[in-house]
């Protein structure tokens, strides 16, 4: 994987992370809960922008060219961010397993010799640790709550679990991103799915899910529109 | 909320949570979106005791004649330094 | 008039005089009624436990629940061009404005419950369409154009009535609004920045950003009420300076301040008989329809029900994570 390649993914992970994550938008379950949201969204968004902006300069565009004018065929983002963001437990599931494997790649990345990746991680560091809290608390809450959040977290927990195999194929061990991932389980008193099932990947080499075309598309429609001009 | 480090907590507002954990949380998240603050005290509304308005006379009016407990009171000695 | 310094000049003025007040040594007063009407003379503020009159406490929590309903419904018509906004730039800027209004909602809400009603009534009120929100938000956001129409002109009128709200008597309510308008001085600018991006754009981009401000400026010149006339709350409320001005002053000061801008923008307002008035020194502009309005209010504008059927769903479908939480802390404070 050459530097490029890596700044595309931790870019395109966070931007489409930080699009699913702004569609909660004044439907959070509280509205406290809006205002959660979008600081993790704004969090996300600000990282893509410095990662995307650091990809384009090897390629000659800027982060808006990158964002807005790339098939979904060219995006390195793995499959996790893009999934719909189903319930409320869905999306927390998604944010802790995601967080969990952002969390340890930034501080390794944080310490590697390029320095102006390592500065971006480093920042992004302390925005994942807050991720993963934000999603553990709400994990255990409803794992842990009534009867009905109970169900609804495991089936969460089950549907997403599959797709974090993508996540801990890389620069990520399964080791280190289970151990962010089960104590929260167990306290959430939620089972933990077998390691051996289904295993979807292709997002690192552009072959993504249907979902991923249509969140593009939206995302894409004004920009495209108006070729050329400024906003 | 403490605003910055050496300056003492004062209240900011008033929020919603269903446990301690997620008042901090949500304390954090509404009222420091603008690096308000470095550290944050929650305290669930119904442990606070507040004085009442019926009790303003006699609670508060009493400390308006003990003037002398104000430094400007006194008169100081032309010439006189460090006091 | 405010200027873009004027503004946050204007709300560090209003809390100056708050701590000037309150340094005020108070005449009379003995009685409730006379404490009461002591404290607002001396232009002090009045405090949650505080005696008021029973009227007093009703317009208050019926204006600051709108207020604060206002601030969350109208999370909808921009928040619908978040996906959408085209470039990261923008995306980031709408997200945190959006933002901005949940944590302003929460902020009034937080003051309307100092005087003693819950939120989650207030909440229930609005849902079952017993309290009111900005008729503003009723109107649909079309185009792109449209998120910067509305930083301009709506949050520009917003602005307007906010900005004397700052010196409300009734004291957290005032000190909301200063927070509030402290936090929202960006958000005109960030409109007025993307209209003049727009104007200056290509044909079609300055066609956008014209057709939005024709649709926007009735609407916004609408937001600050009924014409004075026909204004039924407001004599009671400028007595208890809960109202600083009234309706068509701030809607003149709304329509001075446009002309200008506007220019600027190289963009025109749809009027053909705006004016500036020599012997006024004001400017003759046309009256929003007021039946309009009218109508908007009842539940008949163009987006009422989209917006109560979205906030209602996000209610009841949020219930059970609600619920969860409640269990949850429930559970640990028994292990406790």
């Amino acid at each position: 994987m050459n530097g490029v390649d890596r700044l595309l993914r931790l870019g395109d992970d966070a931007l489409i992370a930080a699009q699913r994550l702004a569609e909660w938008h004044a439907s959070s379950p509280e509205m406290e809960e809006d205002v959660a949201l979008a600081n993790i969204a704004l969090d996300q968004l600000g990282a893509a922008r410095l990662f995307l902006t650091y990809a384009g300069e090897s390629l000659g565009k800027d982060e808006d060219a990158l964002a807005y004018l790339r098939d979904d065929r060219e995006f390195r983002n793995c499959l996790l961010v893009e999934l719909p963001n189903g319930d409320f437990a869905v999306t927390m599931a998604k944010l802790l397993f995601l967080s969990a494997y952002q969390l340890p790649l930034y501080t390794a990345l944080a310490a590697r010799p390029d320095e102006r990746l390592a500065a971006i991680a480093a920042k992004a560091r302390k925005e994942s640790a807050y991720h993963l809290d934000h999603g553990s608390q709400w994990t255990i809450r409803l794992g842990d709550g009534t009867e009905e959040s109970h169900r609804r977290m495991q089936d969460a927990v089950d549907q997403i679990w599959p797709y974090t195999h993508e996540l801990t194929a890389g620069e990520v061990s399964r080791t280190d991103w289970l151990a962010n991932v089960e104590p929260v389980l167990d306290e959430a008193t939620l089972a933990r799915p077998a390691d051996d099932g289904w295993a979807p990947d292709g997002g690192r080499s552009g072959v993504h899910t249907e979902h991923l075309s249509c969140l593009l598309a939206e995302m894409q429609v004004v920009h495209r529109a108006y070729p050329g001009a400024r906003w | 909320m403490r605003p910055r480090r050496g300056l003492s907590h004062g209240h900011v507002g008033s929020l919603r949570a269903p446990d301690a954990a997620m008042a901090l949380r949500n304390a954090r998240d509404l009222y420091t979106r603008r690096q308000e603050g470095v550290s944050i005290w929650v305290v669930p509304a119904t442990a606070i005791t507040a004085s009442s308005p019926d009790e303003k006379d006699a609670f508060f009016d009493p400390a308006a004649d003990k003037v002398y407990r104000h430094p400007t009171f006194y008169e100081v000695p032309d010439g006189v330094q460090h006091l | 008039m405010y200027g873009n310094d004027g503004l946050l000049g204007e709300v560090e003025a209003a809390e100056e005089a708050l701590r000037d007040a309150a340094g005020r040594r108070l005449s009379g007063g003995e009685g409730l009624e006379e404490y009461f009407i002591a404290v607002i003379e001396a232009d002090q503020k009045i405090e949650p436990r505080d005696w008021m009159p029973d009227s007093y406490r009703k317009t208050l929590i019926r204006q600051i629940a709108q207020h604060a309903h206002s601030e969350i419904i109208g999370m909808q018509p921009e928040g619908n061009w978040i996906s959408r906004a085209p470039s990261l730039k923008r995306k980031a800027i709408l997200l945190a404005k959006v933002q901005d209004e949940a944590g302003h909602g929460l902020y009034l809400y937080a003051a309307a419950e100092t005087l003693g009603v819950s939120r989650d009534e207030l909440v229930q009120m609005l849902l079952e369409g017993r309290q009111k929100y900005s008729s503003i938000f009723n109107y649909p956001t079309l185009t792109w154009a449209d998120v910067g129409a509305i930083g301009w002109l709506v949050d520009g009128a917003a602005i307007v009535n906010q900005v004397p709200l700052c010196r409300c008597s009734y004291g957290p309510y005032a000190r909301a609004m200063i927070r509030i308008c402290k936090e929202e001085s960006f958000h005109q600018r960030q409109g007025y920045e993307i209209l003049h991006t727009l104007a200056h754009g290509t044909d079609g981009q300055k066609a956008m950003a014209q057709d939005a401000v024709n649709r926007w400026w009735y609407p916004s010149l609408a937001m600050f009420g009924p014409p004075d006339a026909d204004s039924t709350h407001s004599a009671q409320s400028m007595a208890w300076k809960i109202k600083r001005f009234s309706n068509d002053e701030l809607r003149q000061r709304f329509v001075d301040m446009c002309v200008q801008q506007a220019e600027v923008l190289g963009l025109t307002l749809p009027d053909a008989d705006l004016r500036w008035n020599e012997e006024r020194k004001a400017y003759d502009y046309t009256q929003p329809d007021y039946d309009e309005l009218k109508r908007v209010i009842s539940g008949d504008g163009p987006c009422n029900r989209q917006r109560m059927a979205h906030r209602r769903r996000a209610h009841a479908e949020g219930a059970w994570v609600r619920e969860a939480a409640a269990a949850y802390a429930k559970k640990r404070h028994a292990i406790v």
